[in-house]
């Protein structure tokens, strides 16, 4: 499976993407840059954590319109893995491929830790490997994390169960302890915490590396027939 | 060409975390008058001449790009700039 890392001006978190992907799981990634304006030959898009543009005007707001977005909504169209990460995941809400927005942390406080996230439906292609309701240790880095969405939007969401990890303690305020959601489709994927540095015991825990196995175990199951 | 005045807000049913804690301090300094802070953005264009209509124009820029209408209002004042 070949996956493109894609890096804005200001993402931080795209070595540490490109290392889950490459090193720990032996898949093909690429960096991508920003201007990029064909995503055909790949098979999953990771948008990674940073702050891209600065943050200027608001998390992720000027990513949005970056020349790969185009590409980004293609492959999302197509049914490919779309991962949003941290700001990845901000870029994602600008760009409306995932609905609601990440305010200010309710604290101010950028807060950087390892926290516990609850697997809340392990039936997407992001969670497989996962057991329904499980616990488990990832980190967060992050000023706004704070999941906004109205009310009609919230109910469509828990309806559908397009809520895939919660937080379980509330430390930054998202609603009902949202950090991380599918879209109707269930093929892009947004999270505010970071997978990608939970990915060997050596930095502190491998949690994370279910979310990149189930990808490319759904992919392997839809691509590579059996000679 | 024109000067635009945009003025961006969080909506009422947003809390702001900063307008509170401005407000706590307001109040440690010994205003407590004050009962509400709401901080929002303020933005300047000049806008060339254009055969666009500059209403629809403006209401474009601020849906696609200066506000997040998911939770933030807007409004503008359009002035003219005479040339020198």
């Amino acid at each position: 499976m070949k996956f493109a890392v894609i890096v804005f001006p200001g993402s931080n978190c795209d070595l540490d993407m490109y290392h889950a992907v490459k090193d720990e799981l032996g898949e093909e990634a690429e960096y991508v840059w920003h201007d990029s304006k064909d995503l055909s030959s790949y098979d999953g898009i990771l948008l990674p954590g940073g702050f891209s543009y600065g943050d200027y005007l608001r998390c992720g707001a000027i990513a949005q319109f970056s020349g790969v977005m185009d590409e980004v909504r293609k492959a999302a169209e197509a049914g490919k893995p779309v991962l949003g990460i941290c700001n990845g995941f901000q870029i994602l809400t600008e760009a409306g491929l995932l609905p609601g927005v990440l305010l200010r942390n309710k604290n101010l406080k950028f807060m950087c830790r390892t926290v516990g996230l609850k697997v809340e439906n392990n039936n997407t292609l992001f969670t497989n490997e996962y057991e329904q309701g499980q616990e488990i240790q990832i980190p967060i880095a992050h000023g706004e994390g704070n999941y906004y969405c109205d009310d009609a939007t919230y109910t469509h969401l828990k309806e559908n169960n397009q809520i895939v990890f919660t937080y379980a303690d509330d430390f930054n305020g998202s609603r009902n302890n949202i950090a991380g959601i599918i879209n109707d489709r269930g093929n892009v994927l947004g999270m505010m915490p970071h997978p990608e540095r939970a990915v060997s015991d050596l930095i502190g825990g491998k949690d994370g590396l279910a979310l990149f196995r189930s990808i490319v175990k759904q992919w392997r199951e839809a691509h590579v027939s059996h000679a | 060409m024109k000067k635009v005045k945009v003025y961006v807000t969080l909506r009422e049913s947003v809390l702001d975390p900063q307008g509170s804690a401005v407000m706590g301090s307001l109040h440690k300094m010994g205003y407590g008058e004050v009962e509400d802070v709401r901080i929002g953005k303020y933005l300047e264009l000049v806008i060339g001449d254009s055969e666009r209509d500059v209403d629809a124009l403006v209401n474009e820029l601020c849906h696609r790009l200066l506000a997040n209408t998911v939770i933030e209002d807007y409004r503008y004042e359009i002035e003219e700039v005479v040339s020198q």
